[in-house]
């Protein structure tokens, strides 16, 4: 029973890591986009096992090395993991994807060898300026529509913008994860700075505004249109999913995929 | 014929369309029924409810089917039939010149049909374009930049034995070259999709017109800069259609876009048939208007009756010589049939 108590808090525990590891394509975390299919936790073996799966059988073979690590990584800054094995399912890459995550090669090697010697650190600086912008424009957008002047925005500190209180879902979730990034990639150090420059450091003006905008619409309305179609694509294919037959466990309850009254099935997490 | 609700009739060119057999008995291998999958996996969340099809009709529809969906039911006036092979997933590929011509002669008045060639063939793909123009006169292509061949996972526009075919497409006069860039379906490593090998091949062969379906999104931007800078590139609205339905400010900000940038002389509808028919989207977007806060982003843009009937088949007609009159003429007189069944 304890055993059992003990695998469902950690279970829990790898859920939470894993709510920080983003599709960095979307920037929208694993967790949300439902790609997490399976955690199991063997607390006696220190050992964690997470599997997931894309939306589409051709999702791009870089994105599912990131995050494939990504996982990896966030999972072992538990105190208690000792093992992570991550497991791509039903991927034209699965394989190697598989084999190069579980390996132990720096993930800077395995990525450069299957994706062409793409430079790890540029991919992902390139998916962090995407994200910060996307982040940007709905905290930007959001003040517009609350009645925020050009003028007001571009000379807008951190502090006041803190003190922005957003309503709308989108904005009320974006503004922390705007800050965030703002933040570690030093653009804003202090509460005085301003809160909005563009990703090479320049202020805003008040006459670039609109066409500042445009630009970061762009770069939204592209991730959009990846966005819908994985969350479409997905709806799809997990449908297909079934329940093992240890019964459900904590992912199925999360992602409502626990049978009807009567099915049977336990609640825990198996092993 | 599209007939609005005021009587106004529209001639409708379909820019994009297929005729496949994506069945199990013509699948190679698990890439062969992962792709049609994900082909369906498109149809059913793109797709109002009503206009579900079931896997088994989505993986093969017969030739009544094609006439039904897209000339009876359907609106289309003439529509264009792509080739895709995709040899290494199915065994007499994916749809053919050939299975797409025999469907189109019992109404060959009604049928553009396009060929394709895969560049990496090197002399053999010399042949076949010869082979295409001889046997069926074709106008266009369509390219697929992201297809796997042996141990190549794609290729570019601009690449040296691309640019030998593309000579030669210029010499037979083969015009019309569609560009699959769009969502990565079998992308790989490189990214297979990236936009701007079209900006070099427009350039260096500018008696030919590239058609980018999907409008390279997701990479919008990209491809509108290009667009702009050569008067030869075209959008095809293939898979950005039915958004008008699941997300229509979405749609509006794209069209927004495009009109902006490119102008509605060089868009061109596509229904991507069988994953959506043409009635709906047809209808929908005669009824669609850009949102005005969206418009006024871009200075005023906006579809109007005009705008729509260039869209929807007149900029097709343009590139594929058809008189629009006499083509009218010749359809009243050959209505569409299908077999009693």
């Amino acid at each position: 029973m304890f055993l059992k108590l003990q695998e469902t808090e950690q279970a829990n525990a790898v859920w939470e890591c894993l709510e920080h590891v983003t599709d960095p394509e979307l920037d929208e975390p694993v967790t949300d986009m439902g790609f997490i299919e399976r955690i199991s936790v063997d607390p006696q073996q220190k050992r964690v096992e997470v599997e997931f799966r894309l939306p589409t059988y051709w999702c791009s073979p870089n994105f599912a090395f990131l995050m494939a690590f990504d996982i990896r990584s966030a999972v072992s800054t538990l105190p208690w993991v000792n093992h992570v094995n991550v497991t791509l399912n039903d991927h034209c890459f699965a394989d190697r994807v598989n084999d190069g995550v579980n390996g132990n090669h720096e993930f800077s090697d395995v990525f450069a060898d299957y994706c062409d010697g793409e430079n790890l650190d540029a991919v992902r600086l390139k998916f962090l300026e995407k994200a910060f912008i996307r982040r940007q424009e709905t905290v930007l957008l959001g003040l517009e529509a609350k009645g925020y002047s050009g003028a007001d925005i571009v000379n807008m500190t951190l502090e006041t913008l803190d003190a922005v209180h957003f309503t709308g879902c989108e904005e009320a979730k974006q503004k922390p994860r705007y800050r965030s990034l703002l933040v570690s990639r030093g653009l804003a150090t202090g509460l005085h700075d301003p809160a909005f420059v563009t990703w090479e450091g320049d202020r805003l003006t008040i006459d670039g505004l609109r066409g500042y905008l445009a630009t970061l619409r762009g770069v939204r309305i592209n991730m959009e249109f990846s966005g819908a179609l994985c969350r479409g694509l997905q709806s799809t294919r997990y449908k297909e999913v079934e329940i093992g037959k240890d019964g459900p466990t904590l992912i199925d309850f999360i992602l409502h995929r626990v049978p009807p009254k009567g099915a049977g099935g336990k609640s825990g997490v198996t092993t | 014929m599209f007939i609005t609700k005021d009587g106004k009739e529209v001639f409708i060119v379909d820019g994009h369309t297929h005729f496949w057999d994506g069945s199990p008995e013509n699948q190679s291998n698990i890439h062969g029924k992962q792709f049609i999958d994900c082909f369906y996996a498109y149809h059913t969340n793109l797709s109002p409810p009503e206009q579900l099809w079931e896997k088994g009709r989505f993986e093969k529809y017969s030739e009544d089917d094609v006439y039904r969906d897209l000339f009876i039911d359907g609106p289309d006036d003439v529509a264009i039939i792509q080739s895709t092979y995709l040899r290494d997933f199915y065994k007499n590929g994916f749809s053919s010149i050939e299975r797409s011509t025999s469907m189109a002669a019992r109404h060959p008045e009604r049928f553009i049909v396009n060929g394709s060639f895969d560049p990496r063939d090197g002399e053999k793909a010399l042949e076949y374009i010869h082979y295409m123009k001889e046997e069926f006169d074709i106008q266009g292509v369509k390219m697929y930049t992201a297809e796997w061949n042996g141990e190549s996972k794609g290729w570019a526009l601009n690449d040296p034995a691309a640019y030998k075919c593309f000579e030669l497409c210029d010499k037979l006069g083969i015009k019309n070259i569609h560009v699959h860039k769009g969502p990565t379906i079998i992308p790989l490593n490189k990214d297979a999709f990236d936009v701007h090998d079209v900006d070099y091949a427009a350039t260096d062969f500018q008696n030919l017109n590239w058609i980018i379906e999907h409008c390279g999104l997701p990479r919008l931007d990209d491809f509108c800069w290009i667009a702009t800078q050569e008067t030869n590139v075209y959008a095809g609205l293939a898979v950005v259609m039915p958004f008008i339905h699941t997300r229509p400010r979405y749609f509006a900000e794209v069209m927004a876009e495009l009109l902006f940038w490119i102008g509605e002389d060089k868009i061109l509808f596509g229904s991507d048939y069988a994953i959506w028919t043409p009635q709906w989207l047809v209808e929908k977007f005669w009824e669609f208007q850009i949102h005005e806060d969206i418009s006024a982003e871009r200075v005023g843009v906006q579809l109007t009756d005009e705008v729509k009937e260039k869209i929807l088949g007149l900029n097709a007609a343009k590139m594929y010589n058809i008189d629009v009159e006499a083509k009218k003429k010749q359809l009243n007189a050959a209505p569409v049939q299908i077999a009693a069944e």
